[in-house]
């Protein structure tokens, strides 16, 4: 676990990147301004078209990956914190960590099986 | 005389006072770290929620215009409004927080902080503009 700690850290870091520079726009778009018809939303075939790409594929997989990953690091120090559960280590890190890989492989089959 | 001939074998309890599960509601900059360290549920939600974006555009037309119907749902609404602010919360501490994690070096001075944090919020401003711009492209 020691090991891992730099590691962690990193994603933790990555992720929160991730979500505050892309999260609130795509946020508004999916949440408010399609379903609202306050901007036209994009066509299915010009999604499917775009998720074609490599690159966007990998794009999406960071974009949910990361910030899990984000997530799991924080969340299980705000356990800690907040409920003053630290005995509990060995439970929430599998939680946490676990949920976030689990997450993340999921992402990885979906964006491979896109038709 | 031996140093420690005379101590007693009991170790004397420490004296730690009992902190509440509640300590975080005492004060208010207690309050706001916590709110931003929660954060991180909107955070895994959004990322939960795309995921099903994503598997919905999978599955077909069909299914993607289910998801879009979902979204209008008015108690989904509210949650992902919530949720919304909190990715914003998220979003302006991380920038304000940039420049304590991060200190830029050029030719040997020290970036000043405003300098990393316009540097954070150009680069939001340019991410959300290229975002809108793809969406749109469609």
């Amino acid at each position: 676990m020691h090991k891992l700690t730099p590691l962690l850290w990193g994603l933790f870091s990555a992720g929160g990147t991730v979500a505050a520079l892309l999260f609130p726009a795509h946020m508004f778009l999916t949440v408010a301004a399609y379903p609202y018809g306050w901007l036209r939303p994009p066509s299915y075939g010009y999604l499917i078209h775009a998720l074609h790409s490599p690159w966007v594929r990998v794009y999406f997989l960071g974009f949910i990956s990361l910030p899990l990953f984000h997530w799991a690091h924080r969340f299980r120090y705000t356990l800690y914190d907040g409920l003053q559960i630290k005995h509990l280590t060995l439970l929430i890190v599998t939680v946490c960590y676990g949920s976030a890989i689990a997450g993340s492989a999921f992402a990885a089959y979906v964006l491979w099986s896109l038709p | 005389m031996t140093p420690g001939l005379n101590s007693t074998p009991y170790h004397p309890r420490w004296y730690r006072r009992r902190v509440s599960v509640w300590w975080w509601l005492e004060s208010r900059p207690y309050t706001l770290f916590v709110t931003r360290e929660l954060t991180s549920l909107a955070v895994a939600y959004f990322a939960i929620l795309f995921l099903w974006k994503l598997d919905a555009l999978s599955a077909g037309p069909e299914s993607y215009a289910r998801f879009l119907e979902w979204m209008r749902n008015p108690a989904l609404a509210a949650v992902n409004a919530l949720a919304l602010l909190m990715v914003l919360l998220h979003a302006v501490t991380w920038f304000n927080l940039a420049p304590r994690a991060l200190a830029v070096r050029l030719s040997g001075k020290r970036l000043p902080d405003w300098a990393i944090r316009a540097a954070n919020y150009g680069a939001w401003a340019v991410a959300t503009s290229l975002i809108v711009w793809f969406a749109e492209r469609g």
